[in-house]
């Protein structure tokens, strides 16, 4: 109970730190918008062709803005050695990891958000039509970018090349979350039926998302206690 | 008789195969001020960061009034001031010491407080990153006091202050003491260290080759404790 | 003791591995279908256990490490880690190889091969994570828990990736299903006697790289002491 309280102390602090600076969301937020423009240039799709990849093109999108965001994780400590405080202080490992997590999850899937709109508009989708199961897998592929990207950001975050050191480990263990939910959105953005594997993609995206978790929040206290 | 304020049982700390702390062992009572001495690199801070649970021994145990440091019901009654100040520069004083209260379970009123003891309620709602050297340094010492610590652990805290801040510093540090907290500081100032210390430990290549009262002639001859006990720079 | 050690498995291994050599490429038959590429698979499969058992070795001790805090364990998960990247290179390199020959192919996205690649970015991620930490406590706690992380999302990718393939199936016919039935007790014994040649190639490079971390770490320590003393 302790922990979640400690853990919405966090979360708040640094939501109400990016709104102060905006720092990531305008960085990032560009940069999606810029991605989906190059993509069509790249792709210059038809509508039967954004039925088949345009799940795999949008998290595309996602992930390059979810390193960025998860980037500053950590690293928003280092001036002024606040993480020395805020480990010293009664917080838990655990708490300072879950609170991280949860600001990077707000700030990415408030990303996502607008650029969901964007992406229906550029490339001609009605994207709403199952909204509901849409905004429900974008949170859990979400959580899974947002959760591993703050623990490697809290691993990462004393490297030099840290910039680049965290996409090179994050992505090639994010691919079982990366491919499901590229599977699921595939499904639900165009408003296909529904297939039989559907809820095999949604239980290994769970699944991952379960195992990823436990083992984050079981593992903070040992990397941030040096 | 109580559990000590701090109890070190032969704390070692290695990075790598090279021991940065050899085993460390001292008591310290409640109510007590210990000066921790030495030249860069003896592992001043490597110690402090293990009393404040930043890090972990290697091998050893580390005991806050008879509790695991990383206890979080022992860290609410551990003060830290580092060499940097642990403040966020884009939020206000206010805000600042309010996601730090939270995670203490510090009041408003005792925020609202604390942000007149040190002289700041005027500029309370402004980011931090505007204010001057002094200032940012007088609200990292309300910081570290805000949650009444029983243990203080400072690095180094002369180093950067003001003398507005050492006054302000000194006179808080005065004041937890007569409350019955405890002291730890690291420090290169002997002069100011001597002022406040009631015990010095001295620390040469990660060995305490010194844990004693502060006596007369090392308040009187600076060079006195490093000639006789080595160490020196 | 432990040069003692490394010898005798040399003297073992290297005779052994020319032995398999000469039997491999001239006494066994070649396969029916295949012809004679199929010799590849005497290396191409030991090289994967071989690296599986590396992975599997690398978990255990990066655990042990985390429970104990013994360098000695930190040691022998980077060692193995090492050692199994260089075997899954054989076996990823050896599988383009014969991809090459029987499908005309360097690269098809088939499950096994697809995941070998993520398996190998993965662990490839750890040497690289290692390298950009300087103290040797921290490095070996920190890589430690990514090992286990790298674990973890490995075993999930191998679930993962299977389910990919079946919903996409490509022109792709199994290895396996087309080597088990045809493959001769000769042959099969053969792939046992040359996956025992290659782990102890394997024990052996681990060994190796085992003594070269103790003189790093010693050379560290060393140099820290330098440091102290000025």
């Amino acid at each position: 109970m302790t922990t979640l309280r400690h853990a919405a102390t966090i979360a708040a602090k640094d939501l109400r730190s990016e709104f102060r600076t905006k720092e990531s969301i305008n960085s990032t937020l560009s940069f999606s918008v810029v991605i989906l423009l190059l993509f069509s240039f790249a792709f210059d799709p038809s509508p039967d062709m954004i039925a088949e990849f345009g799940g795999g093109l949008l998290w595309m999108v996602f992930a390059f803005a979810g390193a960025l965001i998860v980037n500053r994780s950590f690293a928003r400590e280092l001036p002024n050695d606040c993480i020395d405080v805020l480990v010293s202080s009664p917080a838990s490992g655990a708490a300072l990891f879950l609170g991280k997590a949860v600001a990077a999850f707000v700030l990415l899937f408030g990303i996502e958000c607008v650029c969901l709109p964007v992406f229906g508009v550029f490339y001609n989708i009605t994207w709403w039509r199952s909204i509901g199961g849409l905004l429900g897998v974008l949170a859990l592929g979400t959580w899974a970018l947002a959760c591993a990207g703050t623990f490697f950001s809290a691993l990462t975050v004393n490297l030099r090349l840290r910039e680049l050191m965290l996409p090179m480990l994050l992505y090639p263990m994010l691919i079982p979350a990366l491919l499901s939910v590229m599977m699921l959105t595939n499904t639900l953005l165009t408003g296909q039926a529904i297939p039989d594997d559907f809820t095999v993609w949604l239980r290994l995206l769970i699944g991952f998302n379960v195992m990823f978790t436990t083992l984050s929040v079981y593992l903070a206290e040992t990397v941030l206690v040096r | 008789m109580s559990a000590p304020a701090v109890a070190a049982a032969g704390v070692w700390k290695y990075f790598g195969d090279y021991p940065a702390l050899r085993d460390v062992r001292f008591e310290l009572q409640p109510g007590e001020c210990l000066a921790l001495l030495g030249r860069n690199g003896a592992g001043k801070t490597t110690l402090l960061r293990i009393l404040g649970g930043l890090s972990g021994a290697s091998k050893g145990a580390v005991e806050i009034n008879g509790g695991d440091v990383r206890a979080s019901e022992t860290r609410a009654k551990i003060g830290w001031l580092g060499h940097s100040i642990g403040l966020y520069d884009e939020l206000s004083a206010r805000e600042n010491l309010r996601t730090f209260g939270a995670l203490y379970g510090v009041t408003t009123a005792m925020i609202t407080e604390w942000l007149a003891k040190v002289n700041l309620s005027h500029v309370a709602d402004s980011p931090v990153r505007e204010y001057s050297r002094g200032m940012r340094q007088r609200l990292a010492v309300a910081r570290s006091f805000l949650h009444e610590p029983k243990l203080l652990l400072l690095d180094e805290p002369f180093t950067s202050l003001d003398d507005k801040a050492i006054a302000l510093l000194q006179g808080l540090l005065a004041e937890a003491r007569a409350g019955g907290a405890t002291i730890i500081l690291s420090t290169h100032q002997i002069r100011e260290a001597m002022e406040l210390a009631s015990k010095v430990a001295l620390l040469d290549r990660g060995k305490l080759v010194h844990f004693g009262e502060r006596t007369r002639e090392m308040v009187e001859d600076p060079g006195y404790l490093y000639r006789t006990y080595g160490g020196a720079a | 003791m432990r040069r003692k050690i490394i010898l005798a498995l040399g003297v073992v291994a290297l005779p052994l591995l020319l032995r398999n050599l000469y039997v491999i490429m001239f006494l066994v038959p070649d396969e029916m279908e295949q012809g004679p590429i199929y010799r590849i698979f005497y290396y191409h499969l030991p090289a994967f256990f071989t690296a599986a058992l590396c992975y599997l070795t690398a978990l255990v001790a990066s655990v042990l490490y985390l429970a104990k805090k013994d360098q000695k364990y930190d040691a022998i998960a980077v060692s193995a880690t090492e050692t199994g990247l260089a075997f899954a290179a054989v076996n990823l390199i050896t599988g383009m190889i014969w991809g090459r020959i029987s499908w005309g192919i360097w690269w098809a996205w088939d499950p096994r091969l697809t995941w070998a690649l993520i398996c190998w970015l993965v662990y490839f991620g750890y040497l690289m994570l290692r390298s950009a930490i300087d103290d040797p406590t921290e490095r070996a706690k920190n890589s430690a828990v990514l090992s286990i992380f790298a674990s973890a999302s490995v075993a999930v990718t191998w679930k993962a990736i299977e389910w990919w393939r079946t919903q996409h199936p490509g022109p792709v016919l199994s290895i396996r299903t087309g080597g088990v039935q045809k493959i001769d007790p000769a042959m099969e014994q053969m792939l046992y006697v040359n996956t025992v040649a290659l782990l102890l190639l394997g024990l052996i490079f681990v060994l190796v790289r085992l003594r070269q971390e103790e003189v790093q770490r010693e050379i560290d320590a060393l140099r820290r002491y330098a440091h102290a003393m000025n």
